[in-house]
This record gives C-alpha cells, sequence and structure tokens, in this order.
C-alpha cells in the first residue's frame, strides 16, 4: 500500500525553471492562481458582482480588481476571472443564486508577467493590438493572437503586462516573448 | 580631373557625402576594391571604372548599372558574408557596402567577360516573344523530358544558398495616426506638419538617409543646401517623442483599412552586426492615415542597344556624382527627351567631366537648360536621336542621327546617360486599391480616385513645381510649418515609347524591360500575334514580370502597344501593381515562425515523465504525444506487441490528456446535446456516461467521444484529439445561431485536466489506493460511470471507461497535478506488472475491438449506420443536426460503404492501410473497387494481422473472400465482423 503522508500529490507547474527577458523587458511565471471561467446573462451581472465581490466589467477591454480578484471582460457574456489559489470561485460565484456557469480553469491556462520599458514592444512582437497607452490603458485587457496561439492580456501597469495562456502553449509563448523582449532591447 | 587611386580613380576630390579616410574593403568576382563608407556597391565599382556588372537573364547580353535606387532591373549581384549568409540578386545600387563583403556577378560562364550563355544573343531570332509557347508545343512526350528541365534550369536569376539561414529576423506590429511612405522633400515636409499636429507619426524611406531626390538634386530649402536641410529635419523630427523615422525600411505592401508591411534592413551594412540585431525586421503598420511620398522614377530612353553597360539614367549619374562623388565616365553622352538630364550634364562639366553632346529628341529643348548649356560650352543636338551605340562589354561611342535625317555620326563617349522623363510611383497607391487616371498632357498615370483614407503628395501625385509640392505635403500632413524652397530649373519635356532610334527593323534590340529582356520589337510582334490587352502582352512578353516589376518599362511597353494597336492608352490599359513594392525576403516574411517557434508543440503535464521513461512521440495536431515506451534493444514492433499483451494480460497506463474536453453547463444542457449528437443525453443520469456520435447537416460523421454527466446541469464532454477546437466551434456555432434561446454555455478544459488512463484486467488494482471517498467496485461503479472524488488529495474526476475493451478508468486531476499523479500510479502499476503504452499500441487494442477512430476509418462520407454505430442513432428523437440529411435517398440507399472487418487468408500478412478492395482480382483494368483498408496492424494478442476496411455493402458479404491487389502481389481476405477481441465484450466489465 501507498503511505497516506507520501499521498498527496504535489503541483508541477508549467513554465518551471525558464528564465528570459532582455535589459528593457523582465518575462517571469506568475504564481498558480484560482480561475474560473464565468458566463452570466446580462440580467445576472448584478448578483454574481455582488457574489464575488468584484464588479464584473460590461465593457469590451475592460476589466476590474476587488476582495483580491480580477475579473477581465473577455465576450459579452463571459468573463475571465481569477484570484488567489485558495479563493474558492467556483463556491463564491455558486452563492449567487442566479443562473450562470462557473468552470475552473486554473490549471487549464498559466501566466507569464511581463513588466519593464519595452513590454509593449516586446508583446508587439507577435501581437497586433495597439498597446499605447491610449488604446491599451491600465486595467485594459483582451483575448487576442499572440503569434500563433491565443493569449488573454491585461495591462496591470504603464509597462507592466499579465499575459494569460493555455498551458501547452506556454513554451510557445514565452518563447517569443523573448525574442520581443531581445529586440524590444536594440 | 583628380582621383583618389585608393577608393577609385573616378572618384572626384570634393565631390560626394563620403568621408575619404572611412573605408571599407571588398571583393567582386575575386577581386578587391576598396569603397569609402557609404558607397553602394555600384558606386564603389563605378569609382573603380567597374561598369561591366552582370549578364542579362535571357540573351546573356553584357549588362552594367541603370540606375542609383530600387528601381534597378540590370545590375543584380550575389552577395555573401560566407557561405550560409549569402543572397541572390541583389541590387547594385541598393546594397552599401560593408568591409568584408564578397560580391560576385550572377549568369556568366565561365566568367563575365567571356560568357557562352551569350550564344543566346545571335540565336535571339529563335527565343522571340512568346517563343516557348510555339516552339515546346510537340512532340508531346519532350514535353518532359527535354523541354521542363531545360527551361528549369533557365528561369530564374541566382542561386539560392543550400545552407540554413543562420541570421534571425524580428517582427514589430505598431499602430499610427499617420505612416509616410517616403522622406524626400514631401515626405519630410509632410512629416514635419503632421509632428506639429502631436500625432503619432511614423516616416519611411528605404535609403540609408533621408532626402530622396535631394542627394542629387540642385535644391535649396529653407535657405540650405536641400540634402542637408533633410539631414537636419530628420534629426529634428526623431527628437520628437511622437515621431518615428525608419530608414533603410521598404513600405512594401498597402493592404486593407490602413495596414501595410515594412521591411527593415536592421544589419546588411554592417560589417559585424551585434548578435542580439536581427538581419532584418517586419513591421506591421495599421495606420490611421497613409501620406505616400514616393516620388517619381526616371524612365529610359528605347533605342537600338540601349543596354550596353555605361549607359544609365541621368539622375543615377547625378547620384553618383553629388552623393558619392563619383564619375560614371571620362566622356559623357547625354540623350534625352526631357530638360532633368541637362541638369545631371551641368554637374559632370562642373565637376570636370567631358560632356561629348547632349543629344535631345526634341526639337524644342526647355529655354533655360538651354541657355545654361550653351553658357557651360556643351554642345547641344535639339531634334536628334541616338540611333545605335557599340562597345562590347562598355559603350565606346553613340551613333547620332537628326530626326528624319540620314547622315549618321559616331561620337566617342564611355558613358551615356539618358532620360525620357518621369514615371510618379504611385504603386502603393494602386495596392491601397486607387484609381489612377491618365494625364494626357504629361503622359502619365495619376492618382484619382481614393479607396482607403491616404493622399499622395509630391512627385507620386504629379506634382512638379516644388512651391506647390511644399503647400501641399504640408496640408496633408494637417499641422501648420513654414518650409521654402526653390529649384534651379522647371523641368519641361518628357515621352513614352520608343525613340526614332528603337526601329522599325526587325533585327534591331532596343530594350524595354532589361530584366527580362524584353525589346521593343517583342511588344510590337505580341500585338501582331493578337495580343490587344496589356494583359496579354504582358504575359506574352513577360514585360514588367520581373522582380523589379517594371518600374522603367511598363510605361514604355504601354506606348508602343497604344501605338501598335492605333488606340489611346487609357483604352489599353495598365496593369496592376502588387505587393512587394521591391522583393522582401523569406526570412523578413517568415520573422520568428522558424526552430522551436515554427509552431507550437504541445505537451502534455506528464510529457518530461514519458520522455525520461524513454517515450517515443508522434505529432497528432501540434500535440506530441507518447507513441510507444521501447525497452532497451526494443525496435517499434516488439515495444508495441509488448505493451498489447500487457495491457490484456495485467494492465497498462496511458497518457489521454490531448484528448479534447467540453464543459457544457446551464439548465438546458442536456437538451442542446441531443440536438448535436444522434443519441438521447436526457435519459442519461448523473454519474453516468455514454458514447455519443456527432454528425454534421448532411449526415455524416463528424467527431465521437464519451460524455459524462456530473450533474443535472453539468456535462464533461469528451472529443477527439485533433477534433476539440473545431468541435467547439462547431457547438458554439450551432449554440449562437440556431438554438440561441437554450441556457447553455460551453467551456474548453482540454487543458484544465491531466488524464491518466489506467487499462486492463489489474487497473482497479492499480488505481484503488488512490482513490478517496469512493467505492470503485464493479458493482458500485459499474462500467460508463462517472463521480467526482478526491485522488492523492486532489479533487478529481473519475471515469470508467475504455477505449481497449479491458476494465478501465480514466483518472482526470488538474494538470498541475498529473506528473505527481501520474508517477504515484505508474510506480504501483509497474511494480505489479503493468506496462506504461502508447498511441500504437492504444491504436492496436481499440482496432482488436473493432472501435472507430472518426477521420481513420471515417472520412467524411460515413454515416453512423455505415460505421455499424446505428445503436447511437435515437430514433425517438425529434430534431438533432444531421437528422435530415440522413433521409437523404443516397444515405439509405442498399449498397452502401459500411465498415467490416478483414481477416486475411495469410494471417502473418499485414494489409496496407489505403489499400483497395476488389471481388475479382482477374477482372480487366480499371477494376471495380469495393472500398478501402482503414486501418491494419498486427494483433500480437491474436498471433494474426486484423484489419478494418469500408466495403460496399460490407455487412452483407460476411465470410466472403475479397482481393487486395497490390503492386507485386494479390491478398485473399476475409470479410468478417469488426470485434476480433472478446466478442462477448465481458472484459469491460472486470
Amino acid at each position: 500500500m501507498v503511505d497516506s503522508g507520501a499521498n498527496v500529490a504535489t503541483r508541477t507547474l508549467p513554465l518551471s525553471g525558464v528564465h528570459g527577458g532582455s535589459s528593457v523587458v523582465r518575462l517571469e511565471a506568475a504564481a498558480p492562481a484560482e480561475r474560473i471561467n464565468l458566463r452570466v446573462r446580462a440580467e445576472d451581472v448584478a448578483a454574481l458582482s455582488a457574489a464575488l465581490g468584484v464588479d464584473l466589467p460590461v465593457k469590451p477591454k475592460t476589466s476590474s480588481s476587488g476582495n483580491g480578484r480580477t475579473a477581465l471582460w473577455i465576450g459579452p457574456d463571459e468573463w475571465l476571472v481569477f484570484g488567489d489559489v485558495r479563493t474558492g470561485l467556483v463556491a463564491s460565484a455558486a452563492k449567487s443564486g442566479a443562473l450562470h456557469s462557473a468552470t475552473d480553469v486554473s490549471h487549464r491556462n498559466t501566466a507569464i508577467l511581463v513588466s519593464g520599458p519595452g513590454s509593449a514592444a516586446a508583446i508587439n512582437t507577435g501581437c497586433p493590438q495597439d498597446l499605447s497607452l491610449d488604446a491599451f490603458p491600465i486595467g485594459a485587457c483582451s483575448r487576442t493572437l499572440f503569434g500563433k496561439v491565443e493569449i488573454v492580456l491585461l495591462r496591470t501597469a504603464e509597462d507592466a503586462f499579465r499575459v494569460e495562456v493555455w498551458r501547452s502553449f506556454s513554451d510557445y509563448a514565452f518563447g517569443l516573448l523573448s525574442e520581443g523582449a531581445r529586440d524590444a532591447a536594440l | 580631373m583628380s582621383g583618389s587611386s585608393n577608393s577609385g580613380a573616378f572618384r572626384i576630390k570634393g565631390a560626394g557625402r563620403h568621408t575619404p579616410a572611412r573605408t571599407a574593403r571588398f571583393t567582386f568576382d575575386g577581386k578587391t576594391y576598396t569603397a569609402l563608407e557609404g558607397d553602394t556597391v555600384a558606386s564603389a565599382l563605378l569609382a573603380h571604372g567597374v561598369h561591366l556588372l552582370g549578364r542579362s537573364f535571357k540573351y546573356h547580353r553584357p549588362r552594367g548599372i541603370l540606375t542609383a535606387g530600387p528601381e534597378e532591373p540590370n545590375a543584380l549581384l550575389d552577395v555573401s558574408r560566407d557561405a550560409a549568409r549569402r543572397q541572390p540578386n541583389v541590387r547594385a545600387t541598393v546594397q552599401e557596402v560593408f568591409d568584408g563583403a564578397k560580391i560576385a556577378s550572377q549568369n556568366r560562364w565561365p566568367s563575365l567577360k567571356y560568357d557562352i550563355g551569350s550564344f543566346n544573343d545571335l540565336l535571339s531570332p529563335f527565343f522571340a516573344a512568346g517563343f516557348y509557347y510555339k516552339t515546346f508545343m510537340w512532340p508531346r512526350e519532350a514535353w518532359h523530358k527535354l523541354y521542363e528541365p531545360i527551361i528549369r534550369r533557365a528561369a530564374g536569376l541566382g542561386e539560392a544558398p543550400k545552407e540554413g539561414d543562420p541570421d534571425h529576423y524580428a517582427s514589430r506590429y505598431v499602430h499610427c495616426d499617420i505612416l509616410i511612405a517616403g522622406a524626400g522633400v514631401a515626405g519630410l515636409t509632410a512629416a514635419l506638419s503632421a509632428a506639429a499636429t502631436g500625432k503619432k507619426v511614423i516616416l519611411v524611406d528605404e535609403q540609408p538617409e533621408v532626402g530622396g531626390a535631394l542627394h542629387y538634386a540642385s535644391t535649396t530649402i529653407d535657405g540650405q543646401d536641400g540634402y542637408d536641410w533633410a539631414q537636419a529635419t530628420a534629426a529634428k523630427l526623431k527628437a520628437m517623442p511622437n515621431v518615428t523615422v525608419l530608414t533603410r525600411t521598404t513600405v512594401f505592401g498597402y493592404y486593407n483599412h490602413g495596414f501595410l508591411g515594412l521591411t527593415e534592413r536592421v544589419t546588411d551594412h554592417i560589417a559585424l552586426p551585434g548578435k542580439d540585431s536581427p538581419r532584418e525586421r517586419l513591421w506591421q503598420v495599421r495606420a490611421k492615415k497613409v501620406i505616400l511620398a514616393t516620388g517619381s522614377i526616371e524612365r529610359h530612353m528605347v533605342f537600338a542597344n540601349n543596354d550596353r553597360p555605361g549607359i544609365m539614367l541621368a539622375s543615377a549619374a547625378r547620384s553618383f556624382l553629388n552623393h558619392h562623388g563619383v564619375a560614371v565616365g571620362h566622356s559623357v553622352g547625354v540623350y534625352t527627351a526631357h530638360d532633368s538630364a541637362y541638369e545631371a550634364a551641368f554637374d559632370l562639366k562642373r565637376a570636370g567631366v567631358s560632356i561629348a553632346a547632349i543629344v535631345d529628341s526634341r526639337s524644342n529643348p526647355g529655354e533655360a537648360v538651354l541657355s545654361e548649356a550653351r553658357a557651360l560650352g556643351i554642345d547641344v543636338l535639339a531634334g536628334h536621336s541616338v540611333k545605335d551605340t557599340s562597345g562590347r562589354l562598355r559603350i565606346s561611342s553613340m551613333t547620332v542621327v537628326r530626326n528624319g535625317g540620314a547622315n549618321a555620326r559616331k561620337i566617342k563617349v564611355d558613358a551615356l546617360i539618358v532620360s525620357a522623363g518621369w514615371t510618379p510611383s504611385v504603386h502603393l497607391f494602386s495596392q491601397s486599391r486607387g484609381k489612377l487616371r491618365f494625364d494626357e498632357a504629361n503622359q502619365r498615370f495619376l492618382p484619382d480616385v481614393y479607396a482607403q483614407n491616404s493622399i499622395s503628395v509630391g512627385a507620386c501625385n504629379g506634382t512638379d513645381d516644388l512651391a506647390e509640392l511644399i503647400d501641399e505635403a504640408i496640408a496633408a500632413g494637417g499641422g501648420s510649418v513654414a518650409v521654402s524652397g526653390e529649384n534651379r530649373f522647371e523641368w519641361t519635356g518628357g515621352m513614352i515609347g520608343a525613340a526614332e532610334g528603337a526601329g522599325p527593323e526587325h533585327a534591331v534590340k532596343a530594350f524595354v524591360d532589361f530584366q527580362h529582356d524584353v525589346t521593343a520589337k517583342d511588344i510590337r510582334l505580341a500585338v501582331r500575334e493578337g495580343m490587344h490587352s496589356i494583359e496579354h502582352i504582358k504575359r506574352f512578353t513577360t514585360n514588367g514580370m520581373a522582380s523589379d516589376q517594371g518600374k522603367l518599362s511598363n510605361m514604355h511597353g504601354l506606348a508602343i502597344a497604344s501605338e501598335m494597336l492605333g488606340k489611346p492608352i487609357p483604352q489599353v490599359g495598365l496593369t496592376t501593381f502588387r505587393a512587394p513594392y521591391t522583393p522582401v525576403t523569406y526570412g523578413t516574411l517568415i520573422a520568428h515562425s522558424r526552430g522551436e517557434l515554427f509552431d507550437p508543440a504541445r505537451k502534455t503535464p506528464m510529457h518530461a515523465l514519458e520522455a525520461a521513461e524513454g517515450a517515443e512521440f508522434e505529432d497528432v495536431g501540434n500535440w506530441r504525444r507518447a507513441w510507444y515506451f521501447p525497452k532497451r534493444g526494443e525496435d517499434m514492433h516488439a515495444a508495441v506487441n509488448r505493451e498489447c499483451k500487457t495491457v490484456r494480460e495485467v494492465g497498462g497506463v496511458f497518457d489521454a490528456s490531448t484528448l479534447g474536453k467540453i464543459e457544457v453547463v446551464g439548465p438546458d444542457a442536456a437538451a442542446f446535446l441531443n440536438l448535436l449528437y444522434t443519441n438521447a443525453w436526457d435519459t442519461l443520469k448523473p454519474g453516468k456516461s455514454r458514447y455519443g456520435i456527432m454528425t454534421r447537416e448532411d449526415g455524416f460523421i463528424y467527431d465521437d467521444g464519451v460524455v459524462g454527466r456530473l450533474a443535472e446541469d453539468r456535462f464533461h464532454v469528451t472529443t477527439t484529439t485533433g477534433g476539440a477546437p473545431r468541435v467547439l466551434n462547431h457547438m458554439e456555432d450551432y449554440l449562437q445561431t440556431e438554438f440561441p434561446h437554450l441556457k447553455v454555455w460551453l467551456t474548453s478544459t482540454t487543458e484544465q485536466w491531466a488524464v491518466i488512463a489506467v487499462q486492463g484486467p489489474k487497473a482497479r488494482e492499480i488505481i484503488q489506493p488512490f482513490v478517496e471517498g469512493l467505492d470503485i467496485s464493479n458493482e458500485a461503479f459499474p462500467h460508463m460511470s462517472v463521480a467526482e472524488c478526491n485522488v492523492m488529495g486532489v479533487p478529481s474526476r473519475l471515469f470508467r471507461m475504455s477505449f481497449t475493451g479491458e476494465l478501465g478508468f480514466e483518472v482526470n486531476v488538474p494538470a498541475d497535478f498529473g506528473p505527481a499523479v501520474w508517477k504515484a500510479i505508474w510506480e504501483r502499476a509497474q511494480s505489479l506488472g503493468a506496462c506504461l503504452y502508447g498511441t500504437e499500441t492504444m491504436h492496436v487494442l481499440r482496432a482488436e475491438k473493432g472501435y472507430i477512430i472518426v477521420g481513420q476509418d471515417t472520412d467524411g462520407t460515413v454515416t453512423p449506420d455505415d460505421a455499424g454505430l446505428n445503436w447511437a442513432v435515437s430514433k425517438k428523437k425529434t430534431d438533432f443536426v444531421g437528422i435530415r440529411g440522413l433521409k437523404r435517398p443516397d444515405l439509405v440507399r442498399d449498397g452502401r460503404k459500411q465498415l467490416v472487418g478483414l481477416l486475411t487468408k495469410d494471417p502473418k500478412e499485414v494489409l496496407e492501410e489505403g489499400g483497395q478492395i476488389v471481388a475479382d482480382p482477374n477482372q480487366p483494368k480499371p477494376m471495380t473497387m469495393l472500398g478501402h483498408v482503414t486501418s491494419s496492424y498486427w494483433s500480437e494478442n491474436l498471433g494474426r494481422s486484423i484489419a478494418i476496411a469500408l466495403v460496399a455493402g460490407g455487412r452483407a458479404r460476411m465470410g466472403e473472400t475479397l482481393y487486395v491487389p497490390m503492386a507485386d502481389k494479390t491478398i485473399a481476405v476475409e470479410v468478417t465482423d469488426m470485434v476480433f477481441v472478446d466478442k462477448e465484450g465481458g472484459r469491460i466489465n472486470g
């Protein structure tokens, strides 16, 4: 029999051990997070916002934070909500009593944190979005393309971004970001 | 003239803008030359008196440098740093010299001076336009064996390097308010004006420095020398935070919605590029507005033997002199139909070069240039033409005749500069789908109707007057700035088409298109052969179809065709300009999409552990899947045989993480699945799962997979590995367009779960210790059960299911926990005698059970009934996607191809997948095909081969002998049912 003490599985993170960046861009794997893909009809947005303790943004390309949680507008009835690993998003959403779909995608995605003055240029190596502060201010987010993969991009500061990507695409995303970081330094 | 022997005898002291002390050494065809920093290969070679640079494409005629810019059709060279960093067909007029450059001429053998291929020039009557359409028509056999190989060898110029490209290339997307293409007077002025508004401006120029025509022109702007003004203006613009100035950058494409492609040559001019520097950078720009300030290109004169080395555009000679400090000859002739060439003659004369004569085909050249020519003592022959030239490897004389006269005289020259006037560069405007109009008075096409938010300013818009040009540029920029400028001379004149010296004799070679060796008589021949549209004439003669896209030749070719046809030019038409404006390297277009970044290689969470166990991997879409796990000394066959036996006898562990997973959630989830699958889902209880078939509207199988019901309103759908993205799209498409009333949502969870399949008689024993809070006995958790439980302390989803026909479980754990759970399960499995197995064994085991693989056993024309899966099509449902399609007469007729099993008469014989099946192998060809083999394997468990096949009327042929004819033999097979192992199906309930 297996010893029950050693019987608790440990996490192995995608992107563990990777490093990259340049003199103007820092690239690092984000800490593990809890994430849900949340689907809510317009009439129930308020109920879910209250239950989660974060206002679900209803304007395209915007996000909001509260209660240690961040909600990203992904589509007309779709949000990516993330927070600390034990924040309990599915349970919070369930307390709303309103019709919704909350699907745990904590492990589906991983995130790369991009920071430094060359961040936007590095991301623009493969992302066709306008990342000027006017068009993509702090808090702006978008489900978009990065080279050949889909990412969800969130601007966390003037020169910092969070790149959410499906785990099996994260090596590719990190590799292309490294190329972008190198070019941004030139 | 006094020249520096170091950087070339034709270098003129005091002329040009290069610093004499800054030199670079390069070789041309093995000989070493010294250049000045800032030289192009063309200017450096001309400085040493080298005019012969290559051989022409078709006739192998000696060719030199025709232009000083990107429009160059002639001087195409091979430029290399080393064996791998070698590029053919580089324009000598664009490539800057760098120290250590190795440059070679092309299209010659054995040497540039003595080229065997020039024999073609003598055979030219046989190589008239369209010759291959006629010559190579017959005999038919000769096409493959003789003509095509010869044409292929002759086609194309230059030789691609065989080594991989060691350089790297960068790419960037950028947005701006205003993109300005071209940084001559117009572009710079527009940029100043636009920048003053505070808008985000990108100014792009293909040359190493801004200035455009100011490189050679005698223009004063704001009281300054024009070129100096340009550099000062660029410096000022670069210092502004809202302006980006990109030099050595070509706007090569203008696409829809203000999207433009730019290629920046970052290191091609540097002797030792930094290791992080990309060779080139692709810029993909989205501009709200585009200002086209692309200038104009001078045309050559079309006359007999106008292609000898030493004959070049007047503006080019002026650039070489005024910018590079190089004289193109000692005694220079001028042949022109436009005033601009006079200014070249004036500059050369003042620099100490002898001007043999200005031959002007017009009888009334511009007054101002005429009197200046007189003042400088230059002989002007107005109303004359150059009828011919001589000189084998370089022009030695021009033959001049009065228009309409007979007495020709030969004038000795070592260079002849020519100008037929200027063609506005409307390429980008045309690419943006703008409509052109023909300016009859000046014989040129100009922008007329704009399709996008763009505006043309300056020479490309036909605005010749400098003051007018500046006003136009300021207005286009939208700001308020003051720029004043004046030109020394107002220009008049210009012609298009063949000059007097172009024939009409049949034998005269008056070149229209230098790069493709198209002459005036070729265009005339095309018209005589019945080509009346410029599109046909272009293709028949290949005029304008070389990599320079006819920047010099299009207007001449059009005018000659128009004259022959007796139709005005607008009626003959103008061919469309296509991107790229000038050639772009594949490296730039590919950018980062090579090597590791060519395509994402998707790896499961357990990939590294599998690799450590010695797995061989196979590509399944973008996924890398463990294929088989060979032990020391095993080949694939031995490994798969062992895995297959071990799974059935003991157990096996398999990574099924790549299977597509979709979470279907909402009160109408079951109703939605009822509509998307052929089966019924409302009858499925929570905690149970079911195999489902999905058809398209046409009734054919689209995907399949097991669907588990976790709760009344929550399903865990699995799809094939390859089908995951399209199945989700298919579902979302129907949900949004056909069934928007349903309260249900779809989320891809493929990557949320690591899936560890444990199969075989000991499967339960293997996983038992890890499963918490769930009785997984056969009674409590029978086949096709699903439950949420803890596995190794982690909330998991456990499926009781089987794709092997054995007792089986699929353990779904959140992906980060996959490796730890896998490791623990595998350790225990190993101790119980089980094995790891890969996709190959999975394929064999499922085939032994007759389980189909969508996409292998089906091909988009197979219905559920064809696949023997009619039991999975609900007879009670009134609607599902495909229900009407399935009723189509062809889908219900007798004799359709059906999936059946095949057993070879010789059990050792393994059929080839794709093998065709016939009833009578002796029938005459073409035989009547009954179907084909879809899956075929060696089954170690059965000690014989097995196969699945699509066979017409297959299920009615049980026991029949059919045949699979192969190239070397005919294989006899017996039709059987598809289940080869455990026909009663008891093992899954173990």
